[in-house]
């Protein structure tokens, strides 16, 4: 059901309302709101429907297909792992493995403290110095379980 | 201060040198020559492609650009101590960058530039022959621009290696208002970044070549489908674009000529299956990206239903070359029917891991040896996967293959992108035929059968012949099976291609699949 007193409604509204007459413009709608909201909460996809003239299915069929357009508010950084062979040829499955122990969830779920959440990545485009991770927009190389350790400490003083 | 000069330091802003310290290596440039009163002046520059000398210092001595590598920020100030500005003698100095092996025994065309220029000045774009080729293409009628394309022998760098001029042709004889350029700037696959790394080195490469499609075949309008992996690369875009706009190369009247060509970034959202041309023009419609029947081509019905080019970056990179230096000069290089160069990228367990330009005809193992210097781990190279997660694992027996399309078609390989991921003799070629299987039933847009139920019990069937049993030769067969259905039965390469890695390793490697584990 729709809140209509959701605060950040207005901010949807412009969102939509400065994309008229751009074609294709659901992606970079999304994008948007995502970067506003860190996350594309249920009540804006009924906005987005009503602003391009599309049912809220088509909307949330485009959400749900994408990997990184996020329904749920996420930790307060986004670390992702890469999985891709690159990163595989030099032990990343220890990095992913000891990743999901470290911040005790799987991929797509966050920290117990809510400083992380943790998503796969298939290629972050280091593949010359994996494994590979990405934390928000910030890409790190060589990174060895330890490596991750004092990457975890870093981000957690940043807040 | 009186009498001294300034001398000029190059860091790279690349993300792969980013990734290993060279933002931080960059200040500590800055701040420690500042405290010891010389006068320094630093450019941020792309990449040269030497990953593992990241992050690369050079300095300009004379007229040369003198290296040292990898300065991590806290040995600036010892080599600074040491006279890294004169270019000075140290441990990490690896003398002048131009002449090291690596980078003078590549054919650099289309990277000329990067790890050269400051990727978003302009001047120094036009200083190093920037634009020539859009000059040249605009004192040509579109058909000729497109011959010229056609006779060059550029094929498709995305991986298909379609001949580039052939589809611009069928672009340029449709007879519409409304024509697109979309540049595929989705580079998913495993083991590939040059897309990356010239997009953040040298955007304006990118936007003279996509001005110079658009002129040619009658297009207005451009698209760059970038994926969100890449924020830096985003940033180097977004930039070069608003001053190309500023400056007059894009617009209303591109450098004068009457001609129009607009030009904007969209960035994807995470799916690899958009690195599919049709499921890209989907995204940028705004659908879920699933993938097209064809016929109808994108030539003719593309995005929005109008004629659309749709080429890879490294393809649209290639033509301010094409064009400013000929045909000839571009098919002069190369073999066979794969004329020109090809950026190689040498990544996973490799020793000098990073990014080649040479003309097709290299082979694998002057690659991995001569330039990768082996693995990184010191163990030897059991396997390269070439070509992204769907190319096939090619053993040390082939490795005097040289990079040629029919080649590598010859012994069930692909080139594709160009990307060739090593392992060393500690792979598992069982579990990375089950990761195939796994990563194509995580990436697959779900439009087809093979593509969506078959990857997932590719997975299935790959854990049972890890398990063992008695079973394991029937689930061999079974495998077999299901990959020759996925092969033939895919609407796109993403089901049709993932048999690729799983049916090699089984040749190549029937070890790993009969082993107890």
């Amino acid at each position: 059901m729709a809140e209509i007193d959701q605060p950040w409604l207005p901010a949807v509204d412009g969102i939509v309302a400065s994309h008229a007459g751009v074609p294709g413009s659901l992606l970079p709608i999304l994008h948007s709101v995502q970067k506003k909201l860190g996350y594309i909460p249920a009540e804006a996809v009924e906005r987005i429907a009503d602003g391009l003239n599309l049912s809220r299915a088509e909307v949330h069929g485009v959400i749900s297909f994408y990997h990184y357009f996020r329904q749920h508010a996420p930790g307060r950084h986004v670390v992702q792992v890469c999985r891709a062979e690159a990163c595989q040829s030099v032990q990343g499955e220890a990095t992913e493995a000891h990743a999901r122990k470290c911040l005790g969830t799987d991929f797509h779920g966050t920290s117990s403290d809510g400083s992380f959440t943790l998503e796969a990545a298939y290629c972050l485009g280091n593949c010359a110095a994996g494994p590979s991770v990405m934390i928000d927009d910030r890409l790190y190389g060589r990174v060895t379980p330890a490596r991750f350790d004092e990457l975890m400490a870093e981000w957690r003083a940043r807040k | 201060m009186a009498g001294t000069q300034v001398t000029r330091v190059y860091v790279s802003r690349d993300a792969a040198a980013q990734a290993l310290g060279a933002d931080e290596t960059a200040a500590a440039i800055v701040e420690l020559a500042r405290s010891k009163g010389l006068d320094v002046e630093l450019v941020r520059v792309g990449s040269r492609g030497m990953v593992w000398l990241e992050p690369l210092v050079e300095v300009e001595v004379a007229g040369k650009r003198v290296g040292y590598g990898p300065v991590m920020a806290s040995q600036v100030n010892a080599l600074l101590d040491a006279g890294m500005l004169q270019g000075a003698a140290h441990a990490l100095h690896l003398g002048v960058v131009e002449e090291l092996p690596y980078v003078a025994r590549q054919e650099r065309l289309t990277f000329s530039r990067v790890g050269v220029i400051d990727p978003v000045d302009l001047d120094q774009y036009l200083a190093h022959d920037g634009y020539k080729g859009l000059q040249r293409a605009l004192g040509m009628s579109g058909a000729q621009a497109v011959q010229e394309v056609t006779d060059s022998g550029l094929r498709g760098r995305g991986g298909a290696a379609f001949p580039t001029g052939i589809k611009w042709k069928t672009v340029l004889d449709q007879q519409v208002e409304q024509k697109f350029v979309v540049c595929n700037a989705d580079e998913g696959d495993s083991g590939t970044f040059s897309d990356r790394m010239l997009m953040e080195g040298d955007p304006f490469c990118l936007i003279e070549g996509m001005t110079i499609a658009g002129v040619a075949v009658g297009a207005t309008q451009g698209y760059i489908y970038l994926r969100i992996e890449y924020p830096h690369a985003e940033i180097a875009l977004r930039a070069a674009i608003a001053t190309a706009k500023t400056r007059g190369y894009l617009g209303r009247d591109v450098l004068g000529s009457g001609k129009t060509f607009e030009l904007d970034v969209r960035m994807g959202a995470g799916a690899y299956i958009c690195g599919e041309e049709t499921s890209l023009l989907e995204s940028l419609e705004g659908k879920r990206a699933e993938v097209r029947f064809r016929p109808p081509l994108p030539a003719i019905k593309g995005l929005f239903g109008k004629p659309t080019v749709i080429n890879n970056v490294i393809s649209l990179a290639s033509l301010p070359i094409i064009l400013e230096r000929g045909a000839t000069f571009y098919k002069d290089y190369g073999m066979g029917r794969s004329r020109g160069t090809l950026p190689i990228q040498l990544a996973g367990n490799i020793k000098r891991g990073g990014l080649v330009e040479k003309a097709f005809g290299v082979t694998l193992r002057e690659l991995l040896y001569d330039f990768g210097g082996g693995s990184a781990s010191g163990r030897p190279i059991r396997t390269v996967q070439v070509g992204g997660p769907l190319g096939a694992y090619i053993p040390e027996s082939q490795f005097d293959t040289p990079l040629d399309y029919e080649a590598f078609t010859a012994i069930g390989a692909l080139v594709g992108h160009g990307g060739i991921v090593a392992f060393d003799d500690t792979v598992d070629m069982a579990r990375m035929a089950r990761y195939a299987m796994e990563f194509c039933a995580v990436e697959s847009c779900g439009k087809c059968t093979p593509c969506r139920i078959g990857s997932t019990r590719g997975v299935e069937v790959l854990d049972r012949i890890m398990a063992g049993g008695p079973q394991r030769a029937a689930n061999i067969t079974l495998l077999e099976d299901l990959c020759d259905t996925m092969q033939y039965g895919s609407l796109c390469g993403l089901g049709g291609m993932t048999p690729f890695p799983v049916i090699s390793a089984l040749k190549h490697f029937p070890e790993d699949f009969s082993r107890d584990r």
